[in-house]
């Protein structure tokens, strides 16, 4: 709903806070249910009655809890039936620096004002650390906002004694242990504050009539702050920007203009406002965002833009890329389905009012910020939080560069006749092994993710896999198959059990990652190799159905296996003499 | 902005922030006189009506008024 979207009008919403909620409850949805309990340490109605506008907005239905007024201390810290019986999903606990209760005295030595900065931080933690033990669920905690007078002045912030100095400490001590705590997410109001306007946000009249600790019309902000995080936390966040060029990405039309007088770069004031805001969406390769192309130009004209040296974005940066004189919501939809993506997942980012209320009809779900002003661009889409981290792993700087190679593989395919030549082209390469330590954690992970290409479904932990890996008995491979394009790590798992000579396969699994690469054949091929060297003459292999591995339901026949046995529900039982095996062939490079 | 004028436009207010058309207030409506106009409630009317009249109440006067009368008479000198 285009009033829950950034920039909102907060008057607005308090005004039509109720009618918006029933438009959203009867239009909006499908709803995933959330209990929230909001442990507050001032006022805290008009952030419930906000957060539950924003939360539906993004497809979260809030059951609330509140404390009394500045109970959140003895609510999370000691037994509390009424709160045990609400079973929150998640705590919010919205306190300010109204509730730090001690600030240092001017002249105070480092020693002592450090000693009152671990006082508020050890009751914040036994907080933190009673609700993880007492309820299990997540914690949603505010930092402090700088406060509202500087005794010292601007020594304020260098002194040990002034207060600014004391809740930049305190809030370092706040990250410091989020960043090592799984569950807890800090509510950055300090930098929200800063934002909106210190003078603004501390309008002292709504702390003394009504204890709120902010101006009414910042809490709207606060709690699109705590919202951002709940959505993050339950997978609402958008994955990916389809973006326009002219006018977006560089100043000017490519296809009027020319490539060469395109406004970006640093020569003029447009320019570099294009630039900056191009290095803000390559940044977003570092937490995982796909980037997409969705304009109307001709595809070689449009390219040429990002060959200029001084474009901050290149081709490669692009996971899609649409450059055509189709409609927008038509492009958005192929570029959601070339990447495996929701249309919903995806950011539209235009300036042109029409192709977005085009793309905003025809493509429900999309985000559509209202880009107006290059000097804006990088503001609407950062304070919208559309891609909001709660947590951020290597694997996410990997993803954006794994769409891309895969994106770049199909393009490839289209240039070659026969898959055969397609798939020399790519001169695979992989490594095949019994298992070791560095691989178990992928290994254990693959084993309870695959469910197509599986044959047995057979659900394994690390411990048992290690187990398995230091024991004759059994012949264990992983597969790791790496391209020209990039590396897809390790895409496939064998087990077997040897019993004199005899051999039985209980498990194997591929990614589909790379199906149609032959990688299978590869693997077989080592399996039989091993067994053979182990004097296995005979080797024996099963396919249990489920509802989603049909599409290997005859891949041993491939293998020249023949069905020994099959029960009503469609178990089989499969056979090959190791000397009627040929190994099929393919275009993979083994252990080189 | 008359009296009138300024009456009605609260009233709109009302209906809106109660989401109820069938509201009306005059200059004798004090809070018990509407249902659902608590404390928590008076503080977003507050709020919405110095937005929708772009003035801001000085804090001594939010705490004297006793009636939607005077809560026009302020409005009423505020926006002169």
């Amino acid at each position: 709903m285009k009033e829950l979207e950034y920039p909102f009008d907060s008057d607005y919403l308090f005004k039509n806070g109720r009618k918006l909620k029933k438009q959203l409850l009867s239009e909006g949805g499908p709803f995933i249910d959330k209990r929230i309990a909001i442990l507050g340490g001032s006022t805290t109605s008009a952030v419930k009655d906000m957060l539950e506008l924003f939360l539906l907005n993004f497809g979260i239905k809030p059951f609330f809890y509140e404390s009394e007024y500045n109970k959140y201390f003895e609510d999370g810290m000691f037994e509390n039936p009424e709160l045990k019986e609400f079973k929150p999903d998640l705590i919010y606990i919205h306190t300010t620096s109204r509730n730090i209760d001690v600030f240092p005295k001017a002249a105070d030595d480092k020693e002592t004002a450090r000693k009152l900065q671990e006082d508020v931080f050890f009751k914040f933690k036994a907080l933190w650390e009673s609700i993880f033990d007492k309820y299990g669920c997540a914690i949603i905690q505010n930092n402090f906002e700088p406060p509202m007078y500087r005794l010292l002045g601007n020594s304020d912030c260098v002194y040990p004694g002034g207060a600014v100095n004391f809740i930049n400490g305190i809030n370092a001590m706040f990250a410091e242990y989020t960043y090592t705590h799984k569950d807890l997410y800090i509510h950055d109001i300090n930098y929200e504050a800063s934002c909106y306007g210190l003078n603004k946000w501390t309008d002292l009249s709504y702390w003394y009539m009504y204890k709120y600790a902010m101006t009414l019309s910042a809490i709207p902000e606060c709690s699109y702050g705590v919202a951002r995080i709940i959505k993050s936390i339950y997978g609402k966040n958008k994955k990916a920007l389809s973006l326009d060029l002219d006018n977006t990405l560089w100043g000017g039309v490519i296809g009027d203009d020319g490539p060469e007088n395109i406004e970006v770069g640093q020569e003029t004031p447009m320019a570099q406002g294009y630039s900056e805001f191009q290095s803000y969406l390559k940044r977003h390769a570092e937490i995982g965002v796909i980037l997409a192309v969705n304009s109307k130009n001709n595809d070689d004209v449009a390219r040429k833009g990002f060959e200029r040296p001084d474009s901050v974005l290149k081709l490669d940066d692009f996971a899609a890329f649409y450059a055509n004189w189709d409609n927008k919501d038509l492009n958005l939809k192929r570029t959601a389905e070339s990447l495996t993506l929701l249309p919903e997942s995806f950011v539209f980012v235009d300036d042109n009012p029409v192709e977005r209320g085009l793309v905003a009809g025809n493509v429900s779900g999309v985000a559509v910020p209202e880009m107006d002003g290059v000097e804006n661009y990088i503001k609407i889409l950062d304070r919208s939080g559309f891609f909001e981290v709660t947590a951020l792993s290597k694997d996410d700087a990997e993803r954006a560069k794994m769409y891309r190679e895969n994106a770049i593989r199909s393009n490839e395919m289209a240039k070659y006749e026969d898959y055969d030549s397609y798939l020399k082209s790519l001169e695979m390469k992989a490594e095949i092994g019994a298992f070791v330590p560095e691989y178990l954690d992928r290994i254990a992970q693959l084993t309870n993710k695959s469910n197509q290409f599986n044959l047995t479904t057979w659900r394994l932990a690390r411990s048992e896999i290690e187990k398995m890996a230091a024991d004759s008995a059994y012949v264990t491979l992983y597969g790791k198959l790496a391209d020209k394009f990039g590396d897809n790590g390790v895409v496939s798992v064998v087990i077997a059990k040897v019993n004199g000579d005899t051999a039985d396969i209980l498990l194997w699994l591929m990614s589909c990652r790379v199906l149609k690469r032959d990688m299978e054949f590869a693997m077989m091929g080592e399996l039989v190799k091993k067994l053979k060297a182990l004097g296995v003459t005979r080797i024996t292999a099963h396919y249990y159905p489920t509802a989603k591995n049909a599409m290997v339901k005859d891949f041993y026949a491939l293998h020249g296996f023949v069905k020994e046995e099959e029960d009503e529900a469609g178990n089989a039982l499969w056979a090959i003499d190791v000397d009627k095996y040929n190994e099929k062939k393919h275009n993979i490079a083994i252990n080189v | 902005m008359t009296r009138e004028e300024i009456l009605a436009k609260i009233n709109e207010i009302f209906r809106d922030l109660f989401d109820d058309d069938s509201i009306t207030v005059n200059d004798a409506t004090v809070a018990s006189d509407v249902d659902g106009w608590d404390s928590l409630m008076h503080i977003t009317i507050i709020g919405t009506i110095e937005a929708e009249f772009g003035i801001k109440f000085p804090m001594k006067d939010i705490v004297g008024m006793k009636n939607v009368g005077q809560l026009v008479d302020k409005i009423s000198e505020l926006s002169k």
